[in-house]
């Protein structure tokens, strides 16, 4: 099946269009066996992937605006089918985690418009394809919170909704602007991220446009200082909403880096290390601080979800090998992670409706399961060895080293501080004695919980004792994109900066 | 070429075939007339297909005109711009016209002279596009104004006479500025038409001290085409005219009287353009600019969904004006595109307005369409929900919908063309505008309805004519991936054949 792509973004929009005729009463099968074949769909993809190929795979290109060059261009390689992977294999989750009763018809078909425009943006390869996805990834996602959010669910909607809207269309200026690069450069028009790689440009050029497309992903990721949307959008969001935002929408941001930004602007991208990096170490430690002063749980796995994101941009400006492969593998396992955080702060909210650390304590003794799968999800968060988080995090910050060490200690308090706070959040709730009389009382994880939770644990183990599956394929295609940038960047700094060691040493 | 030389006329120059389509809505006008006169108590359903007819065969007889002729004694110019304004002014009109077979009564529509002004109308507006000769551009413009201005007071509200009165007055003081710039450039260069001023134009450019009438002249056009396009500060009229005119009314007046004026501002300030004279174009600009940041700021504080919507309209104005200032054949394509595309956006969106019409002023003191008319909607009327939500997204330019495709093209024009500042500026204009247009789908999806107004049906004006505008124009709106190839392509053809660039 070489269209598995197309199979895969437009399968979950027919499959929504077609749930308006479900019932009520039955949708919610309906959006599991969608989902679980969306899911099995990628493994399809995954599994017939070549992983030995570091270049496009099941590359589809068809012309709708030859004129103005914009195709309907789809492709993956090693970086984007983990997340592809990790997108249709989060909303599965989400989905059979659902706790919604009401509306739960629009919920479910809303959820898998927001999956076609996920899946979208990581397989497009035309960047206004590309642009459209990642437009269209906003509105299900303002009904998601504005519809089934908490009290303030449409501040925080419209907020997330302007903010991202306003970043992207300067990215689109950019993309303007390169496209009319592209134009004047070759004659010809083309919107293909393919061919634009060929492109050399001057370094101011690059700045500007580097810094126009900063501004779209960053919004996205969110760093610091354009991050406050975020902790809004995750109080007010229902579970199911802050699972794929944290797992997936996040990540379009940092994809979005690796994908345009380095290969693009490799000059440029050099050029702006020390910025990023303050930025990100700034982001780092000043959201871990914040995650510590929260009293609601939710809010600390909303900060420390900032705080992680931090590491990916850092382990992404590393430009080397390691550095980037490492902030890959970190946004697989952050998506994963608190992914299943919020799912966890969800089934505890479900019971009690609230999210409150002083409500709780000594649960431990109450919900055995459910404490034990939150100790493990904590310790996956915080980066122990053996789990999914320590590899990415070690990967990303050793990256980092060989740019600069000073900034890297900085940095790698983060696991400090995330073992602060996390086990601050794990030692409220879970230990000590039982202060509230009616917590004696609460049940653990049913079943419907522990079939979304316990995948979960199985890959938060899995990858973190055996994750060359998975980090292989990203190593291939990320040697090729350091390669690629290596060979295009101009000024002497940049040469020097990106190291594509490991083909050195075989010279 | 003397200005006033009765003797050569020459009538093979009258070439009556350019003026075909003219001559048929203006025959369909008469044929209205005539068989009112005969028989009276007809119903408004057959004077709605009479116009519709009409339209359709002026649209044929668009279709099969010739490129680049000239007729009516050379005032009349057939080139592609002409053919683009007129299509878009006639197909805005057919869709216009069946949102009459309303379920309520409206006592304009009770009027078989309602649809001969309406065809009088068109017929002004076609005149104006198809011509280079600025007094027969005048004399079109006075035409259509002057059929305008009942058409609205025949709502027959207080609202609608202050709106017709207010727009007549306006009107009248614009066509003053036309007239005035008009004299003045033929006192400059001693012809009124466009071909001739822009040749005698370049010619006397080097002369010292000729720039004060030349720009004088452009200015004094600058404000008439501004009061007609809503450039600000020219835009007061236009929100309480719109307010005061019935929803489907105004949706047609932010298009079609606009893209006639824009088609006369073409062909007028491409001669500035071409001539380089700076000060001109910078001018163009900053009006646009102004009229795009303020329009949008004043959007945002409406309470009335229709205000907002024709705030929205100056905005849009503004936009597609930077891309006239551009003088390239991407900027002047993508002015018919967006208007071509807006066209259907707007005129959906309005005429969903149109359909949720009540006599009664039920949730707000004055304004007919306040937001919190909107709230609950989802629950109330599903499809029609969701049918507003997407032109209101296709309004704030997002993909995949149709004004996408618009603002990609006009912005691309305008980089293109080394206006970075100006892109960014308008880019972030949409940043803004997306939060008034979000605040109407927020009252639509996620709040609930009033406690006492649940019961109230939003839709009481509906209709099948209204059902099937409205499907159409969303269809248009959501498919636009898939003609915008062929459609900008058809655009890009006949706009380089008309010379502009």
């Amino acid at each position: 099946m070489s269209n598995i792509l197309t199979v895969l973004i437009f399968f979950p929009l027919v499959a929504g269009l077609f749930g308006f005729l479900v019932s009520q009463k039955s949708i919610r099968v309906y959006g599991i066996a969608v989902a679980a074949a969306e899911f099995l769909l990628s493994l399809w993809l995954w599994f017939s992937f070549d992983m030995k190929n570091a270049g496009m795979q099941f590359v589809e290109k068809i012309n709708i605006i030859p004129e103005f060059g914009i195709s309907y261009y789809l492709g993956v390689d090693g970086i984007s089918l983990f997340l592809v992977v990790m997108t249709t294999f989060m909303t599965l989750i989400g989905i059979i985690g659902l706790s919604i009763k009401k509306d739960i018809k629009n919920m479910i078909i809303t959820l898998l418009f927001l999956e076609v425009a996920m899946v979208g943006v990581f397989v497009a390869l035309d960047v206004i394809l590309f642009y459209i996805f990642w437009e269209f990834s906003l509105v299900p996602m303002l009904y998601i919170i504005g519809a089934w959010g908490g009290e303030k669910r449409l501040y925080a909607a419209i907020k997330f909704f302007i903010y991202t809207f306003a970043g992207s269309l300067v990215m689109l200026v950019g993309i303007l602007y390169l496209a009319h690069l592209y134009q004047s450069t070759t004659g010809e028009w083309s919107f293909a991220l393919t061919d634009w790689y060929k492109l050399q440009m001057d370094l101011d050029v690059q700045k500007w446009l580097f810094w126009a497309f900063f501004l779209g992903f960053a919004i996205k990721v969110p760093m610091f200082p354009f991050h406050t949307w975020l902790p809004y959008a995750h109080g007010q969001a229902p579970t199911v909403g802050s699972v794929i935002l944290a797992a997936v929408l996040l990540k379009m941001g940092t994809y979005g880096f690796v994908r345009f930004s380095l290969p693009l602007f490799p000059d440029a991208s050099v050029s702006a290390i020390l910025p990023i990096a303050i930025l990100a170490i700034i982001m780092i430690i000043y959201t871990a601080m914040v995650a510590f002063a929260q009293k609601d749980i939710k809010q600390v796995i909303a900060y420390s979800s900032i705080s992680h994101m931090g590491v990916i941009v850092l382990g992404t400006f590393a430009m080397n090998v390691e550095g980037i492969a490492g902030s890959i593998f970190l946004m697989l396992s952050h998506g994963i992670v608190s992914g299943a955080l919020f799912l966890l702060v969800g089934v505890i909210y479900d019971r009690k409706h609230t999210k409150l650390m002083d409500e709780f304590g000594g649960l431990a003794k109450v919900m055995p399961t459910y404490a034990t799968i939150f100790g493990i999800m904590t310790m996956a968060s915080v980066g122990l060895p053996l789990t999914i988080g320590f590899i990415g995090e070690y990967l990303s910050l050793a990256g980092f080293y060989k740019v600069s060490p000073i900034m890297t200690i900085l940095a790698g308090t983060s696991i400090i501080l995330g073992a602060v706070y996390m086990l601050a959040v794990l030692k409220k709730t879970f230990f000590g004695p039982i202060t509230k009389e009616e917590n004696k009382s609460l049940k653990d994880l049913n079943a419907k919980e522990l079939t979304a939770l316990v995948p979960l644990v199985a890959i938060v183990v899995w990858l973190g004792v055996y994750p060359k599956p998975v980090l292989a394929p990203i190593d291939t295609s990320t040697k090729a994109l350091v390669e690629l940038m290596h060979q295009k960047a101009q000024t002497k700094e940049a040469k020097a900066t990106i190291l594509v060691s490991k083909t050195k040493e075989a010279k | 070429m003397a200005p006033i030389n009765p003797v050569n006329i020459d009538f093979s120059s009258l070439n009556l075939v350019t003026l075909a389509p003219m001559l048929v809505t203006l025959i369909g006008a008469l044929v209205i007339l005539i068989i009112d006169l005969i028989k009276k108590d007809l119903d408004k359903s057959l004077y709605v297909t009479l116009t519709i007819l009409t339209l359709f065969i002026a649209v044929g007889a668009v279709l099969s005109l010739n490129l680049n002729e000239r007729g009516l004694f050379d005032t009349i110019l057939i080139d592609g711009v002409a053919i683009l304004g007129q299509l878009i002014i006639l197909i805005g009109s057919m869709l216009f016209i069946p949102l009459a077979l309303t379920k309520k009564r409206f006592h304009e529509f009770s009027y078989p002279e309602f649809f001969a002004l309406f065809l009088f109308m068109i017929f002004g507006f076609q005149f104006m596009v198809s011509s280079d000769n600025l007094i027969l551009i005048f004399i079109g413009l006075e035409t259509a104004s002057l059929a305008l201005y009942p058409l609205i007071a025949m709502h027959n509200t207080r609202a609608s006479i202050e709106a017709a009165i207010k727009y007549f007055t306006m009107g009248a003081m614009a066509a003053g500025f036309f007239a005035m710039g008009a004299a003045v450039i033929y006192g400059v260069t001693g012809s009124v038409e466009l071909a001739v001023v822009a040749d005698v134009l370049k010619s006397r450019m080097s002369e010292a001290g000729i720039l004060i009438p030349v720009v004088g002249g452009a200015l004094l056009l600058l404000v008439a085409i501004g009061f007609k396009v809503s450039l600000i500060p020219f835009h007061m009229w236009t929100p309480d005219v719109y307010e005061g005119s019935p929803a489907p009314l105004a949706g047609y007046m932010s298009i079609i009287p606009k893209i006639a004026m824009m088609v006369v501002a073409v062909r007028f300030f491409n001669i500035y353009l071409d001539l380089d004279i700076v000060s001109v174009k910078n001018l163009i600009i900053i009006l646009a600019i102004v009229t795009a940041t303020l329009a949008n700021m004043m959007a945002l504080v409406q309470g009335d969904v229709k205000r907002m919507l024709a705030y929205s309209s100056i905005s849009h104005a503004g936009f597609i004006m930077v891309a006239l200032a551009l003088d390239s054949l991407k900027g002047y394509s993508s002015i018919f595109l967006y208007y071509g595309l807006f066209l259907f956006t707007n005129l959906g969106a309005f005429a969903m307005l149109w359909v949720s019409r009540r006599k009664a002023k039920l949730f707000h003191d004055r304004f007919h369409h306040p937001y919190e008319k909107f709230a609950g909607m989802i629950h109330k009327a599903p499809i029609a929900a969701v049918i507003m939500a997407i032109f209101m997204l296709s309004l704030a330019g997002v993909p995949p919908f149709s004004l996408f495709w618009g603002k990609l093209y006009v912005l691309s024009a305008i980089v293109d063309k080394g206006y970075y500042l100006v892109a960014l500026i308008m880019a972030l204009n949409s940043a803004i505008a997306v939060y008034y247009y979000l605040k109407l789908i927020v009252y639509m999806f996620l709040k609930p309805a009033d406690k006492d107004k649940e019961e109230v049906t939003i839709y009481a004006n509906r209709a099948l004519s209204l059902e099937v505008v409205i499907g159409f124009a969303a269809f248009v709106t959501i498919t636009s991936i898939f003609y915008i190839e062929p459609l900008m392509k058809f655009i890009t053809d006949l706009v380089k054949s008309s010379g502009l660039v």
